[in-house]
């Protein structure tokens, strides 16, 4: 029984270590100044389990915006508070509760889109201004009228990408290889089915997988072959991409590849052959030459130890634009969250807010919560990626 | 025709893999009586170990494997120490739920030190890719490799168990736990031999399972190890020939059904033949049918 005692009384007391170690950090993030005024903002995306690649990628991308904003020293100052949801819906929600107790003002997130549409809904019922950027299914928007998206829709990119490869004459018989148990990637390929209708590109081949984690493609990449495809539409994340390269080149298979934004990254995935990349077609909004994405990227690197993708690079935009639209609506700390909302929606959806950034200039954002902005086509040669 | 031995070779290849893990499970299931949940997560770091030896020491490519063999053969030694052997004389469900935990927590702590990140395993294999009927019909260097591996560790483990002191020692143990001390066997030793030989056997199936397919990541070991586990049974768990047959077995089913059906139901089918094959014989197709006594 005396044991028992003490180890609750110890439990007790590493509770309360923690409870006192969240003050702390607390004051610490939001040193900013007693008088300025500091503008909470909520993240949510996975930072563990298997998609903690791109919530790691988001917030990193966000906190060098939010350091750069701070240091502006301007009126409004940030203080970002990033939970884990594990790329899942529900844990998405408690993530949501915990950062609504915290006394969020702005809901900066989900990085994936499955989470974010379970999140959307609450924040849709609570009148919490939302900004996500990189879930890029229609699901996540429709019908909200407080969620607005920083990265283009899944259809829109297949469009793009049946448009391009049209245009450019890249093939006419194409494969098509994609996720049809995860929205991004089914889409995508549906954006890109319909338009590649229109347009006149025959689909010889269409194979799925039904998650990430798949790595075994025999099957459909003998598909793609019996059908004779010339090129192969790979609507998909990176990780499943580099074992369908490594796998057709195995087999002795010679496809062009056309891939969307979720491809971007393969070149720095660690130990990867970029030989098996090469001439790879990538959508990409993040075009990496210009002054602000250079500096961008050496700060990255600096915090993170590697180069930023596109999901940093829309996360950073993300911070930016909610700033420029706090200046706009002149938001400030003591508002409540609804207050935040409406003000910032009918700043967003105003026709002279226009966001300049490392994704995309002259960025606009219509009701149903889309932004417009073009894709970029790149091709990767040598290595590295040439614009189209 | 072609298409046929293409899914065949595909079906080997993926089934020989499915074959070295489901030997892991058997062993250690024949022997020790416990499922060991965490095998496919010792896969993974097995595969993590060769990947940072060849990688970040720039060891050649056997050396690394030698010394993923060696990690993993400490750790499950390790892990059965800690983990499994205060609970020898528990319910097998404490065992069972212990497993499942030490599997999250390895699964956890690769992603603390090598992060979530994918990375891209390099082929140890360097045997060129056979071509036959002039290119039509590939079978790879690494599916060659894999399959003789995986006869050659049947064979020795059947020799082992069958004709050693000490694989005599771990088949008593199976019969007996009780009745093998008595007759001075030492159980825990031979428990954790088993464990060692176990994860020995999974930092290789680690090593040709990311030469085969590529991405390595934490939860790398987690699906394959579930399709072994299903194959050892398929196969009649405890059974060392019926581990290699259910892979294989396995393997084929799951490419022809993706292939020829749907990919969709793949898994489905698999499992589906799994419970037709558990219904006719319940002990697996080389399972040995043990009535319980009362």
């Amino acid at each position: 029984m005396k044991k028992k005692n003490f180890m609750s009384l110890l439990l007790a007391a590493a509770t309360c270590f923690s409870l006192l170690a969240g003050c702390s950090n607390g004051g610490a993030s939001g040193n900013a100044g007693a008088n300025a005024n500091v503008i909470k903002i909520g993240g949510i995306g996975p930072l563990t389990g298997s998609a903690a690649q791109y919530g790691i990628a988001t917030r990193q991308g966000a906190e060098i915006a939010v350091s750069e904003i701070n240091e502006l020293g301007g009126s409004i100052q940030f203080e970002l508070n990033s939970q884990d949801d594990e790329a899942d819906g529900e844990k998405g929600v408690n993530a949501y509760n915990t950062l609504i107790d915290w006394g969020m003002q702005i809901l900066y997130g989900c990085t994936t889109s499955g989470s974010c549409a379970a999140v959307a809904a609450e924040s849709f019922s609570d009148r919490v201004f939302q900004l996500t950027p990189s879930a890029s299914s229609t699901t996540v928007t429709e019908g909200k009228d407080n969620v607005f998206q920083l990265c283009f829709t899944d259809p829109n990119q297949g469009k793009t990408a049946a448009d391009f490869i049209s245009e450019h004459k890249l093939a006419t018989k194409i494969a098509v290889i994609y996720n049809n148990g995860d929205d991004y990637s089914t889409g995508i390929y549906q954006g890109f089915a319909a338009e590649a209708e229109k347009v006149g590109l025959e689909l010889v081949s269409v194979t799925t997988f039904p998650d990430d984690t798949t790595t075994d493609f025999s099957a459909q990449l003998t598909d793609a072959q019996n059908s004779g495809a010339e090129l192969v539409f790979l609507p998909i994340y990176y990780t499943p991409a580099s074992n369908i390269l490594l796998q057709a080149k195995q087999k002795g298979l010679s496809f062009s590849y056309f891939g969307c934004d979720g491809l971007d990254g393969i070149l720095t995935l660690e130990g990867f052959d970029t030989s098996l990349a090469e001439g790879v077609y990538v959508l990409t909004p993040f075009d990496t030459t210009s002054d602000a994405a250079v500096s961008f990227i050496e700060k990255y690197k600096e915090a993170a130890g590697e180069a930023p993708n596109q999901f940093a690079a829309d996360a950073y935009d993300c911070m930016y634009a909610l700033y420029e639209a706090c200046q706009k609506a002149n938001i400030t700390s003591d508002m409540s969250y609804s207050d935040v909302c409406d003000a910032l929606i009918s700043v967003f959806t105003s026709s002279d807010f226009a966001v300049d950034g490392l994704t995309g200039s002259g960025m606009q954002w219509g009701a149903n919560g889309e932004v417009s902005k073009d894709p970029l086509v790149v091709q990767i040669v040598n290595g590295a990626y040439v614009n189209q | 025709m072609m298409t046929f031995l293409g899914y065949l070779v595909s079906g080997i290849s993926l089934g020989s893999v499915y074959a070295i893990i489901a030997l892991g499970y058997t062993m250690v299931y024949g022997i020790a009586k416990m499922l060991n949940f965490a095998h496919g997560d010792v896969i993974m770091v097995g595969a993590y170990i060769s990947f940072c030896a060849t990688n970040y020491l720039s060891l050649p490519a056997w050396l690394s494997v030698l010394l993923a063999i060696i990690v993993c053969t400490v750790l499950g030694v390790v892990i059965e120490g800690l983990a499994y052997r205060p609970l020898r004389q528990a319910g097998s469900l404490a065992v069972l739920i212990t497993a499942i935990g030490v599997s999250y927590f390895l699964q956890n702590a690769a992603q603390l030190i090598w992060t979530s990140n994918t990375k891209i395993f390099t082929s140890i294999v360097s045997i060129p890719s056979l071509r036959l009927f002039g290119g039509q019909l590939t079978i790879t260097g690494e599916a060659i490799v894999t399959v003789l591996t995986c006869i050659l560790i049947m064979a020795g483990l059947t020799f082992f168990t069958g004709a050693t002191r000490m694989g005599k020692a771990m088949r008593a143990c199976s019969e007996d736990k009780g009745a093998a001390q008595l007759m001075g066997i030492n159980v825990n030793f031979t428990i954790s031999m088993t464990f060692a030989i176990g994860s020995a056997l999974a930092a290789v199936a680690g090593v040709l399972l990311c030469s085969s397919y590529n991405t390595l990541i934490p939860t790398t070991g987690a699906m394959p190890g579930i399709k072994a586990f299903t194959a050892a049974v398929f196969g009649g768990i405890g059974s060392i020939p019926g581990a290699l047959l259910g892979g294989i077995l396995l393997g084929i089913i799951e490419i022809f059904a993706s292939g020829y059906i749907s990919y969709q139901l793949s898994n489905a089918i698999v499992f589906a033949v799994l419970i037709i094959v558990l219904l006719v014989k319940p002990s697996g197709l080389l399972g040995k049918y043990t009535p319980e006594k009362v």
